[in-house]
């Protein structure tokens, strides 16, 4: 009797061992980068991540395909290492000697990736599925983009400032003309003129303010004061 | 009776309204694009008026188009992410696009999404008109600027002048403070004597200080020409030389640091990238193999099992590499000092900042080519008083914008690359050769040492008379000559972005087809033929009209017709 155990067990661990090694049929390399994704909240790996990890591969199983009564013993970890890498295989729930199409798991996985990833609080980068490219979202565009918005306040901007000098200009070149023919206007009526005396307009002699001349200042004092 | 005051002539000419004006206008036009992104460059890799005119008009046309990429690159400075940093998806959403992968982001929002550049210069492809939008708007900044000529400009200077130092200060205090910067600077300030030791570094010298000076433009003599009569020209023109070249040495210390930054960077990025590569391969467990005790890894892995190593293909990884992989001109403000602000936290403020600060370099320099084209206009009498000078400013914006839109097409850059070679460099040299020749041996030395006692109230130093009279006609020719042996000597090619070449994203060396060739002769021809050309006119109308044999140069008469105020001394 126990030795038929014994038989069957190793018949099934060989089998697992069979099933489940580096570049088997169906089979898929894992490589996380825990320490680099969590810094110091780095948790480290051992057989209770590994559990959770087969919990979720079965989970998207059965997400995948309604049909599918994948259990967690189905899923086949080997070659663990220190990196954190690992090979892992999916057998078929019914007979357990054969493996899911790699197909149908690369497909569940692709459908589920974001789950999964959170399970392990890591992204598509930092949980890597070897042979699984993964689909790229495409960045947010916004209806407008942002450049054109910028581009008409500055552009606002300019055309304010031109309009102004240019209203600003033409004002100042009307009080200049209307000032102008305003000074025609007086002159041709003889009310404004002005007085030149040697050639020097008198509005530039200072006539009430005066200036004293020195050598009659002096003279002054030749007299004797009464 | 009292001697009466002087009245001044009322001619009706613009003034500064202060001498910190005119000196700031002098400065910004000197201090432009060139002392940030041309002098640290060649730090790096070394150890005059109709003319004058021509020349103005011809650079105006395109240095406005490099504000258009500026001004382009600050408005898309307001995303996030920052849109040189990612590469878009393809078509199919599988990977990134593929133009964008082979090269790097920045490379291909440059290249791509900035210029649409096409692959050769005679493939023009079409207007980008976002470019288009971003021309318009430069012009009608550099409208709303010098509309009416030094008044408008002598304010906008306050601003344009004095905000690139604010920021170069910002940028050196941020850049000493970065990783990398102290590789930088020791860098760019150990000279390589090997290579001081070729011709070519000196001539790269000096026709980057000649240029960087913005001699010969015009812009100089037509600020100038607004300053009263007796203004200490001597003790200004010191200034703006000394300014000058401090600006370029200050610029090159936040240049180098950031240069210095990014390539530590790069170097950091390639050795971790050659790190994942082994952990991965030798499944060693993550952060075992650092920075610090990789090459030690490598020694002990390759001792182990050479083959798989070597399987590997890892890139070497060589900072001094890195720190070699500068560009001049447009290059490094585009693409290498754009790379290194993705690094910065921050990003976006950086940009911004950095963008604002070349707008107003450039600005400054547009003033002093404006000012060039438009003294000159108002100056000769071709152009009636009654014309308001805001129309006549408004002509020559709209004119340029409607010719500059032709380096917005897809080889729109080709074009500039030329004009900024041909038109924006010989015609200059030998404008400023006529000029010195003019003033020392034509016009003597003599007359204007007068003229300069009679303006600053000092004699004309002996120094000024000797470099006028022998240094600098000497040095201009000899600048002259081994610039044009040197243009001739190599085939005139340049470098085209071409993406089905076979070594992208290396460029691809291209030839000049003979039509280009003939514009860049014509370009770098056209002003110069106008000195002789006009003396000829000037000679004839001379010999018309009185038959003295006496010969004026006209680069004199024209002279005098531009600086209007230049009044000599009186006649004793």
């Amino acid at each position: 009797m126990l030795g038929v155990l014994l038989l069957a067990f190793s018949v099934v661990s060989v089998a697992s061992a069979e099933l489940c090694k580096p570049d088997a049929q169906n089979a898929f390399k894992v490589r996380l980068s825990i320490k680099t994704a969590l810094g110091d909240n780095a948790y480290a790996w051992d057989a209770n991540e590994e559990y959770l990890f087969k919990a979720m591969i079965a989970f998207t199983m059965r997400r995948y395909s309604s049909k599918s009564t994948t259990q967690i013993s189905n899923v086949l970890l080997c070659n663990v290492t220190d990196r954190v890498s690992f090979w892992f295989v999916v057998t078929d729930s019914s007979k357990n000697t054969t493996t899911v199409p790699g197909s149908e798991v690369e497909a569940a996985i692709r459908m589920n990736r974001n789950r999964i990833n959170s399970a392990f609080l890591l992204s598509d980068k930092t949980l890597q599925f070897l042979k699984i490219s993964t689909t790229l979202s495409p960045p947010v565009e916004p209806s407008t983009p942002v450049w054109l918005i910028v581009f008409g306040v500055v552009l606002s901007l300019i055309v304010a400032g031109i309009v102004f000098l240019v209203v600003s200009g033409i004002q100042q070149r009307k009080k200049k003309n209307k000032e102008s023919t305003e000074r025609e206007n007086l002159e041709e009526k003889g009310e404004v003129t002005i007085t030149i005396e040697n050639g020097i307009p008198c509005e530039t002699l200072d006539l009430k303010a005066g200036h004293v001349n020195g050598v009659f200042a002096a003279d002054d004092e030749r007299f004797t004061s009464l | 009776m009292d001697v009466p005051p002087e009245v001044p002539k009322e001619d009706g000419r613009p003034k500064w309204d202060n001498k910190f004006q005119y000196i700031l206008s002098c400065i910004g036009f000197a201090v432009g694009l060139g002392n940030v992104w041309r002098f640290p460059y060649l730090c790096q890799i070394h150890g005059g008026g109709v003319a004058s005119l021509m020349v103005s008009i011809l650079v105006s046309l395109y240095y406005n188009t490099i504000l258009t990429w500026v001004m382009w690159y600050f408005i898309n400075s307001f995303q996030e992410p920052l849109p040189w940093s990612i590469c878009p998806l393809n078509e199919n959403r599988t990977g990134l696009n593929e133009e964008c992968y082979e090269s790097t982001a920045v490379n291909y929002f440059w290249y791509r999404k900035t210029l649409n550049i096409t692959p050769d210069v005679t493939d023009s492809g079409t207007l980008q008109w976002w470019l288009i939008l971003c021309l318009a708007a430069c012009w009608a900044i550099v409208y709303l600027c010098t509309i009416r000529g030094i008044e408008t400009t002598g304010k906008a200077i306050y601003v344009t002048a004095i905000f690139p130092y604010l920021v170069l200060t910002i940028f050196l205090i941020h850049g000493l403070s970065l990783p990398g910067a102290t590789e930088g600077l020791v860098y760019l300030f150990t000279p390589n004597l090997n290579i001081l030791q070729n011709p070519r570094v000196w001539l790269d010298a000096a026709t980057q200080i000649f240029f960087s000076l913005s001699l010969a433009f015009g812009g100089l003599i037509a600020f100038s020409s607004y300053n009263p009569s007796k203004n200490d020209c001597e003790k200004d023109a010191v200034t703006v030389a000394i300014v000058n070249s401090i600006t370029s040495l200050y610029a090159s210390i936040p240049v180098f640091s950031v240069l210095g930054f990014k390539a530590l960077t790069g170097y950091w990025d390639c050795l971790d990238r050659n790190i994942i590569s082994v952990i991965n391969e030798y499944d060693l467990p993550e952060q075992s193999i650092t920075r610090q005790n990789y090459t030690d890894w490598i020694t002990f892995l390759n001792s182990s099992n050479p083959e798989k190593l070597a399987g590997l293909k890892l890139k070497s990884c060589d900072l001094q590499e890195f720190l070699d992989q500068s560009v001049s001109g447009s290059g490094l403000a585009f693409i290498v000092f754009t790379q290194a602000i993705i690094l910065m936290p921050g990003s976006q403020a950086w940009a911004i900042l950095f963008f604002v600060m070349l707008f107003s370099l450039g600005l400054s320099s547009m003033f002093g080519n404006i000012e060039g084209v438009f003294t000159p206009l108002l100056e000769v009498k071709v152009i009636s008083k009654s014309i308001p000078k805001e129309l006549l400013s408004g002509i020559i914006c709209l004119a340029s914008f409607l010719f500059a839109l032709c380096f917005t097409l897809g080889s729109g850059s080709y074009w500039i690359d030329i004009f900024d070679s041909y038109a924006g460099s010989l015609p200059l040299l030998v404008i400023a050769f006529f000029e010195v020749i003019g003033v020392a041996y034509v016009y003597k030395i003599k007359r204007f040492s007068k003229d300069m006692k009679w303006m600053t109230g000092r004699k004309l130093n002996l120094y000024w008379q000797i470099t006028w009279k022998f240094i600098s006609p000497l040095l201009l020719l000899i600048v002259f000559v081994a610039f044009v042996t040197l243009q001739i000597q190599k085939k005139p090619t340049y470098a085209a972005w071409n993406p089905k070449y076979e070594h992208f994203p290396v460029k691809e060396q291209k030839v000049y087809p003979p039509w280009v060739q003939a514009i860049c002769v014509l370009l770098a021809a056209l002003p110069c033929i106008f000195i002789p050309l006009v003396a000829l006119i000037h000679l004839i109308k001379r010999m018309r009209r009185s038959k003295d044999p006496s010969f004026v140069p006209p680069e004199i008469f024209s002279c005098q017709e531009f600086n209007s105020n230049f009044s000599h001394p009186p006649q004793k």
